[in-house]
């Protein structure tokens, strides 16, 4: 049964990295989504702290809150001069670091170690279970990424065409009037609620990998958006079950297994992809000749 | 907390403060190129490739030396600065996606590896994990010895070859046009970046290693428009961060360096933020209100002739 909640937990993940990711690949802000993966961090140990407990809205709140500080700081020092890439490395550094501070100032009075906010505790999430008036009704991690699921297929469904124009052509889509600024920042909500969910399971850091390598491969094997997206969350899925395969197999760490597997994707698809695959398009060359 | 003078008397700590300083000198100094030609992000995806090249060192020999690590981080810096540059090319992915597979890819192994060597029989192996956010006060001697070598060798490049530098900083096209081995001097470049990184890991740790190389840098330029200010500058941040995160952490139990020295460099580029001479908030609030004076004054006498006009008409 732990394996099957592993999976579910994973794929869930999967899903909620992989619709987002598509989004971050194509408007060219993949880093940023590394930067909001890390800047959540004081989000998260201060709501845990205010709350004590490890499954609460505040946290999701919280992590909303810095997200969105966190894209609008890099907006606003961008604006004042500075290089793009630069305003994000000192806002996600700074804020990193106070998380990481405060948890090793209360590392001893709260259960939140450095560890699994690093690597998650994936193994574990079967024993954290949400129950109802008597009622088990499962892990907790499984309803919480559920509903950020529901969230996020919900906004990105209803405004499926916004986001399409602002990925593509951000200009036209401020000039025939679309809110291009709120659904920068609708989207950058969503990346946070999505890495907050996801943090217990595979960690803060390793939450970027699952947003950008899977929707890089996808983008490797389409053109179509829709289809894209579509494969970008079969490819999270199918990493997080060879990853746990992998993991079992080697006793490691399996949210490290399921980024390694998510790679190792990724490069079949860089090698292979029929339209983009680097020996495709040797072979093709070579048939040309 | 102790003071900072009963701190520097201890000769164990007096050598972690000059290693932690000098650090942050060269990588201040080193993270302005990298600021300049816009890859400030570079030194973060090295950082995280870094750590399967420490795993595979310390698995392979089972030793922790600080020596052995910086080559094999070097190694999988250089094999990740490849992979970026190879998937750039060779695919419609842009740098910023390439970067970012790059650096969760390299950073999900190393935490493969690490857990390995934690389930595995390899001795002597706690503290490899201090390598996330760093432990200055974990440093031995010879750990220390190894990172002012390091440092002083950083330092030296930099201001032998400056001219070089600054010139494929701002213009590499006219750098190549008068003969300067450009690609060679970039590839120089990115391993002073790489060597940076690495030696600042033990210090200040794989996540936040990179903010050393970039907030010194960003905080100088808002002082400056010379380059040659801008590097001293730098380094001066840089060093000022490293020395208050190394006597911080070591007077409070439980404290890693990495981000302590990190918050110190942030709230430099607070103060750079809102005190620069021309750029900051400040100065820009303060120029914008003389603008606005100077406006009203001018057209003062405008508008009392116009008033003049139609009271006679």
């Amino acid at each position: 049964m732990s394996d099957f909640w592993i999976l579910l937990t994973g794929s869930l993940v999967a899903a909620c990295c992989g619709i987002l990711g598509v989004f971050l690949v194509l408007r060219k802000m993949a880093m940023i989504g590394d930067a909001i993966s890390h800047s959540v961090m004081p989000g998260i140990v201060i709501a845990f702290l205010l709350s004590g407990s490890r499954d609460s809205l505040l946290m999701m709140f919280a992590a909303l809150l810095f997200g969105l500080l966190t894209t609008f700081l890099i907006q606003m020092f961008q604006q004042s001069g500075i290089q793009a890439d630069a305003s994000i490395g000192v806002v996600f550094t700074a804020l990193f670091a106070i998380g990481v501070v405060l948890v090793s100032l209360y590392a001893r009075q709260v259960h939140l170690d450095q560890d699994a906010i690093l690597y998650g505790e994936i193994a574990y999430v079967h024993w954290n279970l949400w129950v109802l008036g008597g009622i088990n009704m499962g892990p907790k991690a499984v309803w919480l990424l559920g509903f950020t699921l529901l969230v996020i297929t919900t906004v990105i469904g209803l405004f499926y065409k916004q986001f399409k124009l602002c990925a593509f052509d951000t200009a036209l889509a401020a000039a025939i009037g679309i809110p291009v600024a709120f659904f920068h920042y609708l989207l950058m909500g969503l990346v946070s609620m999505a890495t907050v969910s996801s943090f217990e399971s595979v960690g803060a850091i390793l939450v970027v990998g699952m947003l950008i390598i899977p929707a890089s491969t996808a983008y490797l094997l389409t053109d179509r958006l829709g289809v894209m997206i579509g494969l970008s969350v079969a490819a999270g899925i199918a990493s997080t079950f060879l990853g746990y395969g992998a993991a079992v197999v080697l006793d490691a760490s399996i949210a490290g297994c399921m980024v390694c597997a998510a790679s190792f994707l990724f490069v079949a698809a860089f090698l292979f992809s029929p339209s983009q695959g680097i020996i495709v398009k040797k072979l093709r060359l070579r048939q040309l000749a | 907390m102790d003071t900072i003078w009963s701190m520097l008397s201890d000769p164990n700590m007096q050598w972690i403060f000059l290693g932690c300083t000098l650090l942050g000198i060269s990588s201040g100094v080193i993270g302005c190129f990298s600021y300049l030609r816009k890859q400030s992000l570079m030194g973060d995806t090295l950082a995280h490739a870094a750590l399967p090249g420490i795993c595979i060192a310390f698995m392979l020999t089972g030793v922790k030396s600080i020596g052995l690590f910086l080559i094999g981080a070097g190694l999988s810096g250089l094999i990740a600065t490849f992979g970026i540059g190879y998937i750039t090319r060779n695919s419609k992915l842009k740098q910023d996606a390439a970067m970012g597979i790059v650096l969760s890819g390299f950073f999900g192994l190393g935490i493969v590896l690490l857990t390995l060597i934690q389930h595995g029989d390899y001795g002597n192996q706690a503290g490899l994990d201090k390598f996330l956010f760093g432990q200055a006060a974990s440093m031995i001697a010879s750990d220390v010895i190894t990172m002012t070598i390091v440092c002083g060798l950083l330092i030296t490049v930099c201001t032998l070859l400056f001219k070089q530098f600054k010139i494929i900083s701002f213009d590499p096209g006219f750098a190549r046009g008068i003969g300067y081995p450009v690609a060679f001097l970039e590839q120089l470049l990115m391993l002073l970046i790489v060597v940076a990184v690495v030696a600042g890991i033990q210090a200040v740790g794989v996540v936040l290693v990179a903010a050393l190389l970039i907030t010194p840098a960003v905080s100088a330029r808002y002082w400056t428009d010379r380059l040659g200010l801008m590097v001293v500058l730098s380094g001066l941040f840089g060093a000022a961060s490293g020395a208050a995160g190394t006597w911080i952490s070591a007077s409070v139990s439980n404290l890693p360096t990495g981000p302590v020295t990190v918050l110190a460099a942030t709230l430099l580029f607070g103060l750079s933020v809102l005190f620069g001479p021309t750029r900051g908030l400040l100065a820009k609030r303060l120029m914008r209100q003389r603008v606005k004076q100077r406006f009203i004054r001018e057209s003062e006498p405008l508008v009392k002739g116009s008033v003049k006009k139609e009271a006679a008409l």
